[in-house]
């Protein structure tokens, strides 16, 4: 019987690759396999994260060395920076395009694209994505938007300049910043695009998790990552699409004259006819999207975080379903959340209250997987490769940036720090330094996965530990910054003597930020020549349980040459053993999922 | 110059780090070439996180040593003592936290580093653990809500009791104006659809409000001394925000609609800039502003101590210049400086 079976499953992968024969376009450009679409996500935030750093380099110059003359401002900058400095319109320029790249190319399609394409299928068990087509669509969609948004650099009025937020009417009015031009209806249209390409992305991983599963695969067998990524997926469908209506929104007013947004304005010694729109509405849609947007980029960081640290501390990770749980919380709780950005904003106090409420709850779930993480580290056997090394980093990094998250998510306190450095400080450590260790130990982790090669573990170290001193230094003074008062997105602080003091502060972070970034090149170094040079990789080189490493290190469409394998437990048995205190099997520390339970074996309810 | 040295000395720091790691590698060629963490990776790497955590640590250490003197002085305003001391509760519980959650870890991560033969302890769940540890947020974070809410609720509670000053707050690209609502306590009717610039009506005031004549317009607050004060936000063109962090306030003005903040000021400008704290600061900065000058660089004037009105909300190329100084002092003073302005009704007349 079971040959029979074995028979059929060989037929139908057969389908996918081994008959026709693929040529350079269908493999490498146009192809609808996910590991190669993983790797396409992959290359392409990395490059846009790379244009996205630099950006940050030259504004923290400008905001260490204010109105100093740079070459390098006059050799990238060109127009925006005669004589070599900086033009006050650029540095806005540069903060929103640092933002938007950051935030949605780097962080959202570079992050859960690379991941959710390359684990989803693997690490469930299926030979691909539910649908091969609209995931390579996704990608090229994704690719035509960062294409325009690189594109809207160039513009002769500038790009985009209004923060990343856009908020109208300085983003809706070209007469209020020259970056309001073309400038803008290249972020927007590039934007409706992304969204576009995230839905698509969303709708396929959903269903490739709740159809595609192998037997014995149930849903709590599944691995943290899996459910990290079918829960941001989840958020990404219900919360992306208002972001759209509101782009689309935008665009009338700027395009068609109709008052979404606008109202009784006066610019330029004339009055213009929009009446009756509110700024307020726009900031909710945009916040509709934008508080979940931070879950989407954290939550695949901390499934990652979740599956390496219980792979490389030879551990279950502690409380398995206390963070599927939180997983599930955080992610209902992010949708009722976005008007702690608008305390101050006009919005009926009352909703403030409201909003102060749902966000201090979410401080709940967010606590018991810090300690659920820690406690994983408890009595293991740690493995301190580079990936778990970014992973403990990401724990650190998010502890520090969302206890602070307290302050800002409280209506009254935040009424001093709203819009200040103490708000950067913040995101920047909870979801940006913690999202990108997530992604770092992610790479680090299945890049054998990926490229068949491991990557080198000494330059790993040196990045590390490197990016982890630079990235307290830039981010913990900046909470003193925000303390003393000073606004963010200030071109130079020299206009208030009161901050005068803040300059010795402001170079010692630029300073850090210059090193943390110029660190990354040791990464991409490592990332290149592993590529090509690295060491060949085994089959499974971390010794994990998880069905991904079961594949063959060459891949081959369809992931595994003969049937696809049968689950019979969940993904973390590190370590069991059974009362007598002997390992399950014998000599090795781990039980991969596909081993059947074993004599007077006991599966736990996790 | 020193830019460029230290662009230099950075790149030749990455250089040498890059050689180094290159030495290493080279040095270890015989060895292990598994690229996966062995039992020396995992001693280095282990003691490296306990220096981390006490990186961590010292750096905490440092800043507020080095950078408690930037931080604004205390709230010249009624509500802003209690903000304050919300915020000294909130950031006890959040260092306690911090250095609790840090130490455990990055001890544990040095303490359980990897050993070859070393057993990991199979811990799945623990409910008993799971409940502290979901509870006690449970309870901090209630006594924080709530006493938050209670704070929220009052401050935002705006209402003519306690005879307030009216004041408008007027914001437009790249610069304030106030306007007080003069004798009757009534600002006069507004909309951008009625500024004249021509005739001097700036800020678009109804001129047929009989309520709009004794309104007085200025560039500069002054504020009475322990008067409770109800600011009237409006914007001509894009979202500002009306930052007053000496006083905990804050609040966007939205073109379109009209936003308010309350508060009642409590330290004069005059008392404050005699605080020990704000002594000291202020002579700080000379002190950089006279090395300045002396090197010949512009913006150097001595600095006297002033209470401010900043943007803090995105509104376009000069948006970090947007300011306005306020000015608090005694009854009679305000009352005085206040007899010296003109009126919206006499500067239209001397205009027609």
């Amino acid at each position: 019987m079971s040959v029979t079976a074995h028979a059929h499953v060989e037929d139908h992968s057969d389908d996918h690759g081994h008959h026709h024969k693929e040529t350079f376009v269908t493999k490498y450009i146009f192809s609808e396999d996910h590991k190669m679409i993983s790797k396409q996500y992959l290359v392409t935030g990395l490059i846009m994260g790379f244009i996205g750093i630099a950006m940050s380099i030259l504004f923290r110059m400008q905001l260490a060395w204010p109105g100093e003359a740079f070459p390098l401002f006059e050799a990238v900058l060109g127009k925006w920076a005669p004589g070599g400095v900086m033009d006050a319109d650029v540095y806005l320029a540069l903060v929103t395009i640092h933002g938007t790249i950051m935030v949605f190319f780097v962080l959202t399609a570079g992050l859960s694209g690379t991941f959710s394409n390359l684990l989803i299928p693997l690490q469930i068990g299926a030979r691909d994505m539910a649908s091969g087509f609209m995931n390579m669509v996704s990608y090229w969609l994704f690719f035509l938007a960062s294409v325009i948004i690189v594109i809207s650099l160039f513009v002769e009025s500038g790009p985009a300049a209004a923060g990343w937020t856009v908020y109208p009417p300085l983003s809706a009015l070209p007469m209020a910043q020259p970056g309001s031009g073309l400038g803008m209806t290249l972020w927007l249209v590039a934007m409706a695009i992304f969204i576009a390409s995230s839905l698509l992305g969303s709708l396929n991983y959903i269903v490739t998790v709740i159809n595609l599963r192998t037997k014995g695969m149930s849903m709590t067998r599944l691995p943290l990552t899996i459910w990290a990524l079918f829960v941001t997926a989840i958020i990404g469908v219900i919360s992306f699409p208002v972001l759209f209506a509101a782009a689309l929104l935008l665009i009338m007013d700027r395009s068609f004259g109709t008052s979404f947004f606008l109202s009784d304005i006066f610019i330029q010694g004339e009055v213009l006819h929009y009446q009756g729109g509110s700024p307020v509405l726009y900031e909710h849609l945009f916040w509709f999207l934008g508080h979940p947007e931070v879950y989407i980029v954290i939550l695949p960081a901390m499934g990652i975080v979740s599956e390496i640290m219980a792979v490389n501390a030879r551990k279950p990770i502690f409380g398995y379903r206390a963070m599927i749980a939180s997983i599930l919380a955080i992610a209902f709780l992010s949708t009722i959340v976005w008007g702690h950005h608008m305390f101050i904003s006009g919005m009926n106090p009352f909703l403030g209250s409201v909003f102060t409420f749902t966000t201090l709850l979410i401080a709940i779930p967010s606590a018991v997987k810090a300690f659920n993480w820690i406690t994983t580290l408890w009595k293991g056997n740690l493995q301190l490769n580079p990936a778990m090394l970014f992973s403990i980093g990401m724990v650190s990094t998010f502890i520090s940036g969302g206890l602070t998250g307290i302050i800002l998510g409280d209506s009254t306190l935040d009424i001093n720090v709203h819009d200040t450095y103490f708000v950067v400080a913040h995101f920047h450590l909870v979801m940006g330094i913690s999202a990108i260790y997530g992604f770092f130990a992610g790479v680090y982790h299945w890049f054998p996965k990926m490229y068949g090669r491991m990557m080198n573990k000494n330059l790993g170290y040196v990045h590390f530990w490197i990016t982890a001193i630079c990235s307290y230094g830039v981010f913990f003074p900046m909470h003193f910054v925000g303390m003393a008062g000073v606004p963010r997105r200030y071109y130079e602080n020299t206009a208030f003597p009161m901050f005068d003091d803040l300059a010795d502060v402001q170079i010692l972070m630029t300073v850090f930020a210059i090193i943390a970034a110029l660190v990354q090149l040791v990464f991409c170094y490592n990332f290149i020549k592993s590529m090509f040079y690295g060491k060949k990789a085994e089959q499974n080189p971390w010794q994990a349980t998880s069905l991904e490493w079961t594949t063959p290190v060459e891949h081959i469409h369809g992931n595994w040459p003969g049937a696809i394998p049968e689950v019979h437990r969940w993904a973390y048995d590190y370590s069991k053993t059974h009362e007598n205190g002997e390992y399950i099997i014998p000599g090795q520390d781990y039980v991969p999922q596909t081993i059947p339970l074993q004599k007077d074996e006991e599966e736990l309810q996790h | 110059m020193t830019p460029l040295l230290t662009i230099i000395v950075l790149i030749l720091v990455a250089i040498a780090i890059w050689q180094m790691t290159k030495i290493f590698e080279l040095s270890q060629i015989k060895t292990d070439n598994s690229q996966i963490a062995n039992d020396k990776d995992n001693k280095y790497n282990g003691y490296l996180m306990f220096g981390f955590l006490i990186f961590i640590y010292a750096l905490t250490i440092f800043s507020f040593w080095k950078y408690s003197k930037v931080l604004l002085p205390e709230a010249a305003s009624e509500h802003g003592e209690e903000y304050d001391s919300l915020m000294l509760v909130s950031f006890i519980i959040i260092f306690f936290v911090q250095t609790l959650t840090q130490g455990l870890l990055h001890y544990f991560a040095f303490k359980y580093r990897g050993e070859k033969g070393r057993k990991a302890l199979f811990f799945a769940d623990n409910d008993r653990l799971e409940f502290i540890w979901t509870i006690i947020p449970v309870i901090v974070l209630s006594g924080l809500i709530l006493w938050g809410l209670y704070a929220w609720t009052n401050i935002m509670d705006i209402n003519d009791e306690d005879d307030p000053i009216t004041i408008e707050l007027y914001a437009q690209q790249f610069s304030w104006t106030a306007r007080y609502a003069g004798d009757d306590n009534v600002l006069g009717d507004a909309n951008v659809r009625m500024i004249d610039i021509d005739n001097a009506n700036i800020l678009g005031i109804d001129m047929a409000d009989p309520n709009a004549a004794d309104d007085v317009i200025v560039r500069e607050i002054h504020l009475p001394v322990g008067r409770k004060v109800n600011f009237k936000m409006r914007s001509q063109d894009v979202l500002h925000s009306a930052y007053m962090p000496h006083f905990r306030a804050q609040m966007n003005c939205v073109p379109g609609m009209i936003t308010q903040f309350s508060f009642t000021p409590t330290i004069t400008t005059a008392e404050m800039r005699q605080k020990p704290d704000v002594v000291d600061k202020v002579k700080g900065i000379n002190k950089q502003r006279a090395e300045r000058a002396a090197k010949g660089e512009d913006n150097t004037d001595p600095w006297e101590f002033d209470y401010i009105l900043l943007c803090n909300k995105i509104c376009g190329k000069s948006h970090y210049n947007m300011q306005m100084k306020i000015i608090v002092e005694t009854e009679e003073e305000y009352n005085k400086w206040m007899a010296e302005q003109k009126s919206f009704g006499e500067s239209m007349a001397s205009v027609q």
